[in-house]
């Protein structure tokens, strides 16, 4: 095959930079059966709980193998329904405001391309989740970045949020709890936030999947405040809480016409989300939240665990408020993140992802997830040490 | 609530050390707690979890014992349960609710060994009304492990968004 192939690329695409993440994936793939700690990882080292599981292969034994409404099953989109008025304070009609998606990702993805005109300006606070500047470039709107800083423990301020915007806004795409600084906003930050979206006109897009991860305080969903729920597509899924993150299942909540648009494209491209993986998420609306609450308690105290270390150690660290990753600060060393995790990783035998795959404003930093077991995060601290002191020398 | 018994309740089995990293103690003062939930009766002792139906593990039998008996006046079943306790036979001894009265499991190296121990000292104790003894065959889970059924996660992304 000729590389000429290319010439068939849509130039979007093309343009479009691969994930840092896949480079450092493949140097990691290098080193198997090495003994490597992984805190690369971005998701729960938990199994779904077993229940959940069960539900699954009863479905599959009662013949439930077909075609779900575009929506999803209504019996998920009522506990959906129920489990977001309580935990979140925001209530959505089951029939006509809640879509069942495969995962957070294509939620995302729809909502841009059900709102989005080419040119239209999309806003997100940086560092981010890989995938929210392609998927805005994707539906050839335009992405602005808005930065957050470690000084804050990356919450976004609406003072950025002001002097990052342009004319020509027309959403703002939120993650808080964020994925990869583990930052959110306090109630007063989120109250600015949500004013200024009010006086910009903003829709937010708020993907709010580490929410239940929340270790100080309690998280608050822009959704619910004032005049925001009219403005506001909620999303959220079952990967990270219910550790169910190959079942690729989640859902968008907003106000009826952008759900219905939202449908038009899902009902186009994916037509439903699995029936099974629907099966095993209502067992978990339904009875999961003992497991939810057993997972985000032990997090809790990885997370007191790695960020102390990692402060100990001369790595400077904010305590992330939610989520499971820490991002701590390697600049001091004098070294890049890219050669901090490369060295790391050759070196000492410890994978975390270099800051700059989550933009910018990652640079100097590197994202080490601690969803793992406590062993495995003493002895990757232990070798971390080693490395900060051997870089110092 | 106490760290160290947070961390127990999860049923890992952590050095002192280890212990002392995840809740930010000292090892003295992880010591400390598990000193006291000791005084307190909660936390009774360590012991490994071993699946002894395993060829080659030398412990060969395990026995669950339903038990009927009469209580006592004035002692209720406490002073037949604790002496039934002590026999080093009994695993574990417990009070139930239901068809009978205690839960005894016994393990032996033999078959021989348990029916005796069941015969000549379970049987013969005054106030015990009768015994219904059930062998184990198989062990699935012990202690909160899995057996023959552990969940590979080698597929897992080692790098992943």
């Amino acid at each position: 095959m000729s590389s000429d192939s290319k010439r068939w690329v849509a130039s979007h695409v093309a343009a479009l930079p691969k994930s840092g993440i896949r480079d450092f994936f493949e140097l990691v793939a290098k080193m198997k059966g090495q003994d490597v700690i992984s805190l690369g990882v971005g998701e729960p080292d938990f199994v779904t709980p077993w229940h959940v599981r069960e539900a699954a292969i009863y479905a599959l034994e009662k013949g439930k193998t077909y075609y779900t409404s575009n929506l999803g099953m209504i019996e998920l989109r009522r506990a959906i329904a129920g489990y977001v008025t309580e935990h979140f304070s925001v209530n959505y009609r089951p029939e006509d405001e809640i879509l069942v998606t495969v995962g957070v990702s294509e939620a995302i993805d729809l909502a841009l391309r059900a709102l989005c005109n080419p040119g239209d300006k999309v806003m997100y606070h940086q560092p981010c989740y890989v995938s929210y500047h392609p998927s805005v470039a994707l539906v050839h709107a335009e992405g602005i970045a808005v930065p957050t800083y470690a000084k804050d423990g990356f919450a976004l301020t609406a003072e950025a949020l002001r002097a990052a915007w342009v004319p020509g806004c027309k959403i703002l795409m939120l993650n808080l709890p964020c994925n990869p600084t583990g930052g959110t906003c306090s109630l007063e930050q989120l109250t600015k936030i949500a004013d200024f979206c009010r006086e910009k006109d903003l829709l937010v897009l708020s993907d709010e999947i580490y929410s239940e991860l929340t270790f100080d305080g309690v998280h608050t969903s822009i959704a619910s405040l004032p005049g925001m729920s009219e403005r506001t597509i909620f999303l959220h899924g079952f990967s990270k809480a219910f550790a169910m993150t190959g079942w690729r299942i989640g859902y968008a909540c907003g106000p009826a016409p952008l759900i219905d648009a939202m449908m038009k494209v899902h009902q186009y491209t994916m037509l439903c989300a699995s029936i099974i993986a629907q099966e095993a998420a209502l067992e978990a609306l339904l009875r999961g939240w003992d497991s939810v609450c057993k997972m985000r308690d032990q997090y809790h105290r990885r997370r007191d665990l790695v960020v102390r270390r990692f402060n100990e150690i001369g790595l400077t660290c904010h305590s992330p408020r939610g989520s499971f990753y820490a991002f701590p600060s390697v600049s001091q060393l004098g070294i890049t993140e890219k050669d901090f995790a490369v060295g790391l990783l050759q070196q000492e035998k410890v994978a975390v992802v270099p800051g700059n795959a989550f933009g910018v404003n990652g640079i100097g930093h590197v994202r080490a997830c601690f969803a793992t077991s406590y062993e495995q995060l003493i002895i990757a601290c232990d070798r971390m040490d080693r490395f900060v002191q051997g870089v110092k020398k | 609530m106490n760290p160290v018994f947070k961390l127990l309740l999860e049923g890992g089995h952590l050095s002192t050390a280890q212990m002392a990293q995840v809740v930010g103690l000292s090892e003295v003062e992880v010591q400390q707690h598990l000193e006291q939930l000791k005084k307190d009766k909660i936390f009774l002792g360590w012991r490994p979890v071993l699946d002894l139906s395993r060829e080659g593990a030398g412990v060969a039998v395990r026995a669950v014992i339903e038990v009927k008996v009469t209580p006592e006046r004035g002692g209720g079943f406490n002073r037949l349960a604790e002496r039934l306790a002590r026999f080093d036979e009994v695993e574990s001894c417990y009070l139930m609710s239901g068809g009978y009265d205690l839960l005894v499991i016994v393990d032996g190296s033999s078959l021989q060994k348990v029916a005796g121990f069941v015969s000549e000292k379970l049987s013969t104790l005054e106030g015990v009304l009768s015994t219904s003894t059930h062998f184990m065959l198989r062990s699935y889970k012990e202690g909160g492990f899995l057996i023959e059924q552990n969940e590979s996660s080698s597929t897992r992304l080692t790098v992943a968004p």
